[in-house]
């Protein structure tokens, strides 16, 4: 069964315009001008039960508008969308109390309270029985080591320790789909960790389809097999996250460090009859760049043979370079060969 | 999940009380306007008896109980709904499976709880102390005027969460909220009773709800309305908490429409 599915769902808002000076706000007083802005653009995906799938884009490529219309905040202007087999803004009490939703950047628990009456107002709000409660509580405290901080009011918790709450109360009604929006936003790298491997064996072990958005790419490293990239409204890729590099990287960088004073010429002469492009970081090392077409072997062969090498690195194209060259050339290129780049990824 | 509405007045009142100190300040202010319009009304009264049917016994006994009434149907869901909205955290409310709105009346009921028992019985213990305030002795009458009460709490809420949800189309409705925050006081006979009204503004109030709040109560309390016609005035204030409904339920479907979050 299909957790998510949606079809050309789209999303307009009407955005006032302010117009500029003294007489325009005069104007506004009066008469109202907006303009219509589409933040998604009739698109279409679907998610299996079971699957983490991440959901990246640039800021305002419409990624949280899209969550908004899933978890049933939104009404979508046009399109068709099932979650869980519900039509979300339709049967809206009904449908979030089998959802889990996180978003990192506003709290949903309730200020003033202890944590633990935060959560044991959520029991009463989605009808938990106390034994199902205590149990999954318990499990949750103990897997993200919240024990000492049940007590104390949200407002004195920290970023980390409120998010690893939210996380909680998000998942006390056993969701079997859960939503996350930056959930990872602002938190050290050991809260990230931690709460990546949680996010894991919840899968594994419960069967909770996740769906995150993210602008961090080692979330989607660590967790999704699938991974959606929006830009501008539109889905510009849906796939694997290996696909996406594949296609998308075009080459590799090594490394060199010389023993002794290396000239760029010297080097870009040795392998004059390459492709390559080098780079010298300073005396003794440098950087060379070769596409996928070229063997490492070959390109090798050329130097070894004219330079004293100390030391070589391969470095393969990390996904931050990666999704930032899409970005760039997503938003630069026009639409029919991002419907072209659409069409070759989910051919591979 | 009623337990879970029920549990939003237990927080809410929890909460206020950890912030009690607030309303200390709160008991005084109110007894300086009791006292400032007791003071005033009797000025006014000079050498007459009565004036549009009020004893200066009444008067002060309106004064005083109107005063301590606001003090218990008073909220600012107006100002905490807009807020949610500016803020956009209405949405993750939304992602919940209750109704944002009767949580709001929840919250508000559990402060007007709060105030009730901490602000407005020993608030009005201690303006019995200083004014000659007459109070009702019929039982029935006490009856009667706390469910009274209720509705001006629930009519009052009404319109804050009318007001409130206007943030949605308006980009900034702080100027609505304090008009609001007039008319209520004005038009529900809180500064003058509705009786002093000129007559043409008497007649536009028999038809708006604000008289449902303070007036319509008051006088059944100081026992100016007769006997045979409180049924009628009670009934006038469960009519107009049900035609409340009926924008609120309007307004919040539209909003739902329009609703853009902050921070898309």
């Amino acid at each position: 069964m299909l957790a998510i599915d949606v079809k050309d769902l789209r999303k307009q808002f009407n955005v006032q315009k302010n117009r500029e000076g003294l007489s325009g706000a005069l104007k506004d007083l009066f008469k109202r001008e907006y303009t219509e802005v589409t933040a998604v653009k009739d698109i279409s995906f679907q998610i299996p039960q079971g699957e983490i799938c991440g959901y990246i884009g640039e800021n305002g490529a419409g990624k949280s508008t899209t969550i908004k219309m899933l978890t049933g905040i939104l009404v979508p202007t046009a399109g068709d969308l099932r979650v869980n087999g519900y039509v979300p803004y339709k049967d809206r009490e009904k449908f979030v109390a089998e959802i889990g939703v996180v978003f990192g950047q506003r709290s949903q628990l309730w200020w003033d309270i202890g944590v633990i009456e935060s959560f044991q107002l959520l029991r009463k709000v989605y009808r938990v029985s106390e034994a199902d409660f205590r149990k999954r509580l318990n499990n949750l405290i103990e897997r993200l080591d919240l024990g000492d901080l049940l007590n104390r009011p949200v407002r004195k918790l920290s970023l980390g320790q409120r998010m690893r709450c939210e996380l909680v109360a998000s998942l006390l009604h056993n969701p079997s789909i859960l939503f996350l929006d930056e959930p990872t936003i602002g938190l050290d790298i050991i809260v990230k960790t931690e709460i990546r491997e949680f996010l894991k064996d919840l899968n594994r072990e419960e069967g909770t389809t996740i769906l995150l958005t993210t602008h961090d790419l080692q979330d989607i490293e660590a967790l999704c097999s699938r991974v959606i990239m929006l830009d501008d409204g539109r889905i510009i890729y849906d796939g694997g996250l290996e696909d996406l590099k594949n296609r998308w990287s075009k080459g590799r960088e090594i490394h060199f460090e010389f023993s002794t004073q290396t000239k760029l010429a010297t080097l870009q002469a040795l392998t004059g009859d390459l492709d390559v492009t080098w780079k010298m970081d300073n005396d003794l090392t440098a950087t060379m760049w070769l596409p996928h077409a070229i063997n490492v072997s070959d390109a090798l062969s050329k130097v070894v043979g004219g330079a004293a090498i100390q030391d070589i690195k391969i470095v393969e194209t990390n996904t931050d370079e990666i999704v930032r060259e899409i970005y760039r050339s997503g938003s630069a290129s026009t639409e029919s060969e991002q419907q072209a780049a659409l069409k070759e990824t989910t051919v591979s | 999940m009623m337990g879970a509405y029920l549990d939003f007045i237990r927080i809410r009142f929890i909460t206020m009380l950890a912030y009690r100190v607030n309303y200390y300040s709160g008991i005084v202010i109110y007894a300086i306007n009791i006292g400032a319009y007791y003071f005033l009304w009797k000025a006014i009264f000079g050498e007459q008896q009565e004036l549009a049917g009020f004893t200066v016994a009444q008067m002060t006994t309106y004064v005083a109980v109107s005063w301590m009434a606001r003090a218990f149907y008073f909220n600012n869901l107006d100002r905490e709904i807009a807020n949610d909205i500016r803020d956009g955290s209405v949405a993750t409310q939304m992602t919940r499976p209750y109704s944002y709105l009767l949580v709001k009346m929840m919250q508000g009921f559990g402060e007007g709880l709060f105030r009730l028992l901490l602000f407005m019985i020993p608030g009005m213990i201690i303006v019995c102390l200083i004014f000659p305030v007459t109070l009702p002795t019929d039982p029935m009458t006490w009856m009667i005027y706390l469910v009274m009460l209720l509705f001006s709490f629930l009519i009052n809420s009404q319109i804050n969460i009318l007001t409130g949800l206007f943030a949605f189309f308006v980009e900034n409705n702080e100027g609505m909220m304090r008009m609001k925050r007039v008319m209520v006081d004005l038009f529900s006979g809180v500064v003058v009773p509705i009786a002093f009204f000129p007559g043409w503004l008497a007649e536009i109030m028999k038809w708006l709800p604000f008289q449902a709040i303070t007036y319509l109560p008051s006088s059944v309390f100081t026992g100016r309305t007769p006997g045979s016609e409180i049924a009628g005035v009670f009934g006038l204030q469960v009519v107009w908490f049900v035609v409340l409904l009926v924008p609120i339920w309007f307004t919040w479907r539209a909003a739902r429409k329009r609703l853009f979050v902050q921070g898309g």
